[in-house]
């Protein structure tokens, strides 16, 4: 099942104890999201890959599971995370402010295959809060334009208001030949976008789906139907991967609750390719 | 310039039609265009004609109380707006407006209600593709009304 890398990752520097890092700084995204950068206070963990998660941890308050959102060949030490603030934990993460300092485990987790799209076209969708783990592979494109034919993004969000980098992604679209669609679920008669399900940006999107390899994050059912438009279209489910969450808590593979069938997501995973992972996404038990 | 045939048969709804059928469907077709704002029909108006979207954007909204004006969706280049002229009582559920500057191929429903009674193949071949077009809708909006971005606990 494993797809990428699947090493437990016990042996790795900050794998169990949490290692200290400072919010650097802090950016408000939209009306609940926020990304932090933190800078390590001292020791700094491994260097995180595309896909990867950390377990970030509000002191007295919790550890939550967030992928890095970074521009991973930039930010040097620097950990980038695009956090939604949603429960008790993610709050107390959002609300920290630049100096106050968080712990940080990882990095967990096996990587985007990025490279299985050189000399094709390569497609991100990206639902909700699915955007941030899928920003490492824009980046990564746009810094390496030259590996890759079409670059296409497409985003669905559930209202104008709830959607992530708008800016960045206008950027996107100047840099990508446009090739940036976003849509929202519903919206006020001022949003001069596109209204509708993500799913319905991928008959018309801009990529040929003979041998486009695209990378899919967003709620699980959300992935469900758009690996059944991509599939509609023409690409086959050996070039289709998605990211998998589950409740995760030691990020090593020891505890068992991210565990789906036969797999732990947060050893094997999170990353899987559709091929591998469908016959378990269609057991409700599971 | 394209004629109403090469435009009518870029939407998957018409592609592959037989060139008699497109021939009827082209005799109740019509190139319109609308400003940005522009209303292209009411809710609750007989819904007399559809549009096939050659350029812009075409929001369909309704009126939810205390909420104003909400799109439901849209649709662009190659898609169908309009399905009500199909099933009576011929009235538009929605109201649709035009998002920015918008280029169609305006249908008269009714010429072509009248060409499907006249000929039974051309009436099924069309319904079953509206069907498709409804189908597509449905999904579209089982997926909306699962709020799937909405709030979650960690």
């Amino acid at each position: 099942m494993a797809t990428v890398t699947s090493e437990p990752a016990l042996a790795v520097r900050g794998a169990m104890t949490p290692l200290p890092y400072r919010v650097a700084r802090k950016r408000r995204e939209n009306h609940d999201n926020w990304t932090l950068e933190l800078e390590p206070v001292d020791e700094a963990i491994e260097p995180i890959g595309p896909g990867q998660f950390t377990m970030l941890y509000a002191f007295g308050v919790g550890e939550v599971p967030i992928s890095t959102s970074g521009d991973l060949e930039h930010d040097g030490t620097t950990l980038v995370h695009t956090i939604r603030a949603v429960g008790a934990v993610t709050k107390a993460l959002c609300a920290a402010g630049a100096g106050d300092v968080l712990g940080v485990r990882g990095p967990f987790g096996n990587t985007w295959p990025v490279d299985a799209a050189h000399g094709r076209d390569l497609v991100v969708v990206g639902g909700g809060v699915g955007l941030p783990p899928l920003r490492p592979i824009v980046y990564h494109a746009l810094r390496h334009r030259k590996d890759f034919e079409r670059v296409v993004v497409l985003y669905g969000g559930r209202t104008p208001d709830d959607l992530l980098f708008r800016r960045e992604l206008d950027r996107w679209r100047g840099r990508l030949d446009g090739n940036v669609d976003v849509t929202v679920d519903a919206a006020g008669s001022d949003w001069t976008g596109k209204v509708g399900v993500v799913t319905k940006l991928i008959p018309q999107a801009a990529f040929d789906p003979e041998t486009a390899v695209c990378y899919v994050v967003g709620p699980e059912i959300m992935m469900r139907f758009t690996a059944r438009a991509l599939i509609d279209r023409g690409v086959t489910r050996d070039r289709i991967w998605i990211s998998m969450e589950r409740t995760m808590r030691c990020g090593v593979g020891l505890c068992g609750h991210c565990q789906l069938g036969p797999t732990l997501i947060c050893r094997d995973g999170p990353v899987y390719r559709l091929d591998e992972l469908a016959p378990l996404l269609e057991v409700p038990e599971l | 310039m394209r004629t109403l045939d090469a435009l009518i048969t870029e939407s998957p709804v018409f592609r592959g039609l037989e060139q008699d059928q497109l021939d009827l469907v082209a005799g109740c077709a019509s190139n319109v265009t609308f400003d940005a704002g522009e209303r292209l029909f009411g809710e609750g108006d007989p819904a007399d004609t559809f549009y096939l979207v050659r350029h812009g954007i075409v929001a369909v909204d309704t009126y939810v109380p205390n909420r104003g004006q909400l799109t439901i969706e849209t649709a662009g280049p190659g898609e169908i707006v309009g399905w009500s002229w199909l099933v009576p009582p011929y009235r538009w559920h929605f109201t649709g407006r035009a998002v920015e500057a918008v280029r169609a191929v305006q249908f008269d429903g009714a010429c072509l209600r009248q060409k499907c009674e006249d000929d039974p193949l051309l009436g099924y071949d069309l319904l079953t593709r509206f069907a498709q077009v409804l189908v597509s809708r449905l999904e579209a909006t089982h997926f909306q009304l699962m709020d799937v971005y909405g709030d979650r606990n960690e």
